[in-house]
């Protein structure tokens, strides 16, 4: 087990410093070809350069205070929800962890998150219909399956997942527009013109769909994992059983949730995406096929 | 040339010691942590006793017998001296305690009022924590023990005096079976004797 997690563990900063490199490299191309659109692809290459640099550190430090923040969450102390504050508080006992920071989010769909970029600066988040709709075992199952996500270094890759493809989605987005509308202020009209324009064109357009394409992917074995880690913590998987099945019941979208966090959930929260069969464009697996996992669990 | 094979040999098998070293280190030092977070959770236990004895008093005043050993089992289990002492004690006072949780059934009152159902929460979380933190600790002084007993560790663990850790075992039937505790809170005192 201890070399097992070990090897999540460096996975997950490997995959870290990995998405910043394809990034840097994706922002420079983007700056380059935009760049020689307007005249000068040396001076395009290097502002985005410095610009993903930059915008790795404040993904980095701030990352987690962007998405507790687009998600509502309100930090509260033990007084305020003091079995959610002892479930959180018992679990980080049993990972080895520090006590993480604690918010609720006011809405009344039934989910749950985890961030922040190491277990020592962890966030985890619940909402108020979860903390109303389950009881003390389920809660401790469902931040059971957040603490594996701190315990693992996942909080910190899906962090910066969510931070940067939003920018990836953003930029492209922007970089159309701009063809669209400030087109005629180019200098040249070339063959290298053309060509340059094309491969922009083609790679704003596929960019932010690959980019969620990964994302997606990505995010399902980790929640596979987690439920089984968070098993593995409270030596129970009734209670995330019967969580995930409460979870399932539920018909609420959650508000403050978008497409660049939703990966982030125990349970998608975006409205139509929960039911259904895996499929290439899911972040979660069905949540039949967790519980039937856990249940594999239960009886070996 | 020889030489030079020599010499390297002898730094990869002092590399190697290095790192076996390093990493019993870091074992050993797992198990102290998990070792202290016990103590602060057993700590933590000692410090409700007194609210939750006073604030059961408010309803049951009766239960004289109850509250004393309460109390008794707490000085036992503070001035234990050994550690299979005092995780005898600390069962046993686990287990007084669960029966004074159960004396507020022929209390509605008691059963009812917010400050009883906060104490009984925190007393909840209390045992799991004290539960969760043994688990960790049983993990820890097993890898320790894992790694200082199989080949090669057990060379560097022998040379450095890496000594074999004790797991937390529970042979207090009380804290095995939660459900059935009310009746051997009786015993629990003469068996501590």
């Amino acid at each position: 087990m201890a070399a097992f997690l070990g090897d999540l563990i460096a996975h997950n900063k490997r995959l870290s410093l990995l998405l910043f490199g394809v990034m840097a490299l994706f922002l420079g191309g983007l700056g380059a070809l935009f760049g020689e659109y307007y005249g000068n692809w040396q001076s395009g290459l290097t502002v985005a350069l410095v610009g993903s640099v930059i915008y790795f550190l404040v993904s980095w430090f701030l990352g987690d205070a962007m998405i507790l923040s687009t998600s509502h969450a309100r930090e509260i102390s033990h007084d305020e929800a003091p079995q959610l504050w002892n479930v959180v508080e018992e679990l980080a006992i049993a990972s080895g962890n520090p006590m993480p920071r604690v918010f609720i989010i006011e809405d009344d769909a039934l989910n749950a998150f985890a961030t922040g970029r190491d277990p020592s600066r962890a966030s985890v988040a619940v909402t108020r219909g979860l903390l109303e709709k389950l009881n003390r075992e389920e809660l401790q199952g469902v931040m059971a399956h957040e603490m594996s996500h701190v315990r693992n270094y996942d909080i910190r890759f899906a962090m910066l997942m969510a931070v940067m493809v939003g920018m990836v989605v953003f930029l492209c987005d922007v970089f159309l527009r701009s063809l669209f509308w400030g087109g005629r202020r180019r200098r040249g009209n070339d063959k290298g013109n053309a060509v340059a324009m094309v491969l922009a064109l083609v790679l704003a357009v596929l960019a932010p769909f690959f980019a969620t394409l990964i994302q997606l992917a990505v995010s399902r074995q980790r929640e596979y994992l987690a439920d089984a880690s968070a098993a593995e913590l409270t030596r129970n998987p009734r209670g995330l059983i019967s969580a995930l099945e409460k979870l399932s019941t539920d018909p609420a979208e959650l508000e403050g949730a978008n497409r660049g966090t939703q990966h982030l959930f125990i349970v998608n929260p975006l409205k139509g995406k929960r039911q259904g069969k895996d499929s290439l464009f899911s972040t979660h697996p069905s949540l039949e096929s967790r519980i039937e996992r856990l249940r594999e669990l239960t009886i070996s | 040339m020889t030489m030079g094979w020599a010499a390297g040999v002898l730094l990869a098998l002092a590399l190697g010691g290095v790192i076996l070293y390093n990493g019993l280190v870091r074992k050993r030092n797992d198990v102290e942590n998990g070792w202290s977070q016990i103590d602060v959770q057993l700590k933590r236990r000692h410090d409700l006793i007194p609210n939750l004895v006073a604030t059961v008093q408010g309803y049951a005043r009766h239960e004289k017998e109850l509250f004393e050993r309460v109390a008794l089992l707490r000085s036992q289990a503070l001035g234990a001296s050994d550690l299979a002492g005092r995780l005898r004690s600390e069962g046993a006072l686990s287990g007084a305690m669960k029966s004074l949780l159960m004396v507020a059934e022929a209390y509605p009152d008691l059963k009812a009022s917010a400050n009883f159902l906060a104490l009984q929460e925190e007393l909840a979380s209390t045992e799991n924590r004290i539960a969760f933190a043994r688990q960790y600790y049983n993990t820890a002084v097993n890898r320790y023990n894992t790694a200082t007993e199989t080949f090669p560790g057990n060379l560097v663990a022998k040379g450095f005096s890496f000594g074999r850790r004790e797991l937390w075992q529970i042979d207090d039937v009380a804290e095995r079976a939660p459900g059935r505790i009310a009746d051997l809170a009786g015993d629990g005192v003469t068996k501590e004797g």
